[in-house]
């Protein structure tokens, strides 16, 4: 049988409950005028922290020679197999010898593990905070090298939200 | 009577009509928006300027849906509940003083649709006819859920009746009368005249009791969802449940208006003789009743999000066992005490 233990013995106050609903009130009413919490999407943007894993990029060196040397690592590490890469002779004199001719990444497959950004020797493969990439057609989600070039071009100062949000302040 | 008598009533009439529903689109839009902010959220924004347009949407979008009248229900009744809810929660504003007497035309009107002389008797008669669409609803409904809102409702009305019915009885011992514009003209003078200093406790059984009335949170037991899908408005859709929806934000204006007229002083601004004033006393006197309605509709909104609901159990407890004893405490107090302020 359950004994009933007793932690405190009501005050003639406690009985009463108005005190307890009164702060109960205050409470609600402190909220009523805090900040609200409220992201307006379209409008703001949620700028995610660092190391957050959004869309795919592939990065290039400062003189624009491409990092990558499609040694298949991440198509290798890829759990969901959503890189497709096929390697080819770099066109640049100096640096590495091979390049890839077609990265594909397939967005619908992916799963933003981040294992690809991992596994890759020349940090050339890399996840983005871009998080709002949806699209109508499941074409316009396969993702090909030279969009993934460009996403390198829109990320490269960390600053894709921020930046947006100050453009569509400028415009209107 | 008169054309002219006769048209003053009919624009009263109007007036009161309009400003009720526009009250009911108000508090609409209130209810949504104070709480989201009381949980931290923006709420409706969009429909027009900070959402302002939303209540309208809101009325558009439930006239295009479709009006379901389920299988085995009671259909005559079940077409008439919702009616039968609303209309009584339109009328019980017809007696309620609104402001002081106005002069034009050069004749005397009271703000106020019908002086009748039983006017809280009139309150109390129609409330409890409100309660009978609430349980013909839940009844023609065929459905269990809606029975159990209906029959919770018509429990906790008459448990809730009587303290709230008591605890106006000592208002009536006050002013001496049952006319409403009788208790506000008691009311009047200096700020501490208004019943609500006169009678603490009588005021706090009729908030709460109020709130069981109105079927508000924390009382809200005939449509805990919770527990009992939507209660008796279950199978209701279309415009018939947008019926409900009006009724109830309706029975909360009265309701709001009538403990401001009991306890408040009415139109009353305190420290001011508004019937010197002419016209500008009349707007002041307006301004106030509107502003102390205002605060209790916020009340309702503002216990809303912040008391969960009472059990059941509780619920009769506290009717019976807890505000039965009190109001009828309070009567033999404040009759006591006008007994012995008669014979001294």
């Amino acid at each position: 049988m359950a004994i009933i233990t007793k932690s405190y013995e009501p005050t003639f106050w406690d009985k009463l409950y108005f005190p307890a609903l009164f702060k109960g009130l205050m409470v609600t009413l402190r909220y009523f005028f805090k900040r609200k919490v409220t992201i307006q999407y379209p409008e703001e943007k949620y700028i995610p922290p660092d190391g957050y894993r959004g869309l795919h990029r592939l990065n290039k060196y400062s003189d624009g020679r491409i990092r990558c040397v499609a040694c298949e690592m991440c198509s290798a590490a890829c759990p969901v197999d959503c890189i497709h890469i096929i390697p080819g002779p770099s066109p640049w004199d100096e640096g590495k010898e091979r390049y890839p001719v077609r990265f594909d990444i397939d967005l619908l497959r992916c799963i933003f593990c981040g294992f690809c950004e991992m596994a890759c020797p020349e940090e050339a493969i890399e996840l983005t905070e871009i998080y709002d990439f949806s699209d109508l057609t499941r074409e316009n989600l396969l993702i090909d090298r030279d969009g993934l070039l460009e996403v390198y071009e829109l990320t490269k100062n960390k600053n894709y939200y921020s930046q947006t949000k100050k453009s569509e302040k400028s415009e209107t | 009577m008169d054309l002219l008598g006769f048209i003053i009533i009919l624009v009263k009439v109007l007036v009161v009509f309009a400003a009720t529903m526009l009250t009911v689109l108000v508090m609409i839009y209130l209810e949504r928006r104070v709480s989201a902010f009381m949980q931290g959220r923006l709420g409706p924004n969009r429909v027009g300027p900070q959402g302002l347009l939303q209540p309208i949407a809101d009325g558009i979008k439930f006239m295009m849906k479709e009006d379901i009248v389920p299988a085995g229900a009671d259909k005559p009744i079940f077409i008439l509940a919702p009616a039968i809810l609303l209309i009584p929660a339109l009328m019980t504003f017809a007696v309620i003083p609104f402001g002081s007497d106005i002069t034009l035309f050069g004749r005397q009107i009271p703000l106020q649709v019908a002086d009748v002389n039983v006017g809280i008797l009139y309150v109390l008669a129609l409330t409890s006819i409100g309660v009978y669409g609430i349980v013909l609803a839940g009844w023609s409904s065929n459905s269990k859920y809606s029975l159990l809102g209906g029959l919770r409702s018509s429990a906790q009305l008459i448990s809730y009746e009587l303290a709230m019915g008591l605890a106006v009885v000592s208002i009536i011992l006050l002013s001496g009368s049952l006319k409403l514009n009788d208790i506000v003209a008691d009311q009047q003078g200096y700020l501490f005249s208004w019943n609500v200093f006169k009678q603490p406790l009588a005021f706090i059984i009729f908030l709460v009791a109020v709130y069981a009335e109105t079927n508000r949170l924390p009382f809200d037991l005939s449509e805990a969802e919770q527990e009992l899908v939507g209660g008796y408005h279950t199978e209701y859709s279309s415009i018939k449940f947008a019926m409900f929806f009006m009724a109830e934000y309706a029975n909360m204006i009265t309701a709001a208006a009538l403990t401001v007229t009991l306890f408040f002083g009415g139109w009353d601004f305190p420290l001011v003789d508004e019937s010197s004033l002419g016209i500008l006393g009349t707007v002041l006197s307006v301004c106030s009743f509107i502003l102390k309605m205002g605060f209790f509709l916020f009340l309702f909104i503002w216990v809303r999000w912040t008391f969960p609901r009472f059990r059941y159990d509780q619920l009769m407890k506290l009717g019976w066992k807890v505000m039965l004893p009190l109001a009828l405490f309070n009567i033999f107090i404040t009759a006591g005490y006008l007994t012995v302020r008669a014979l001294v």
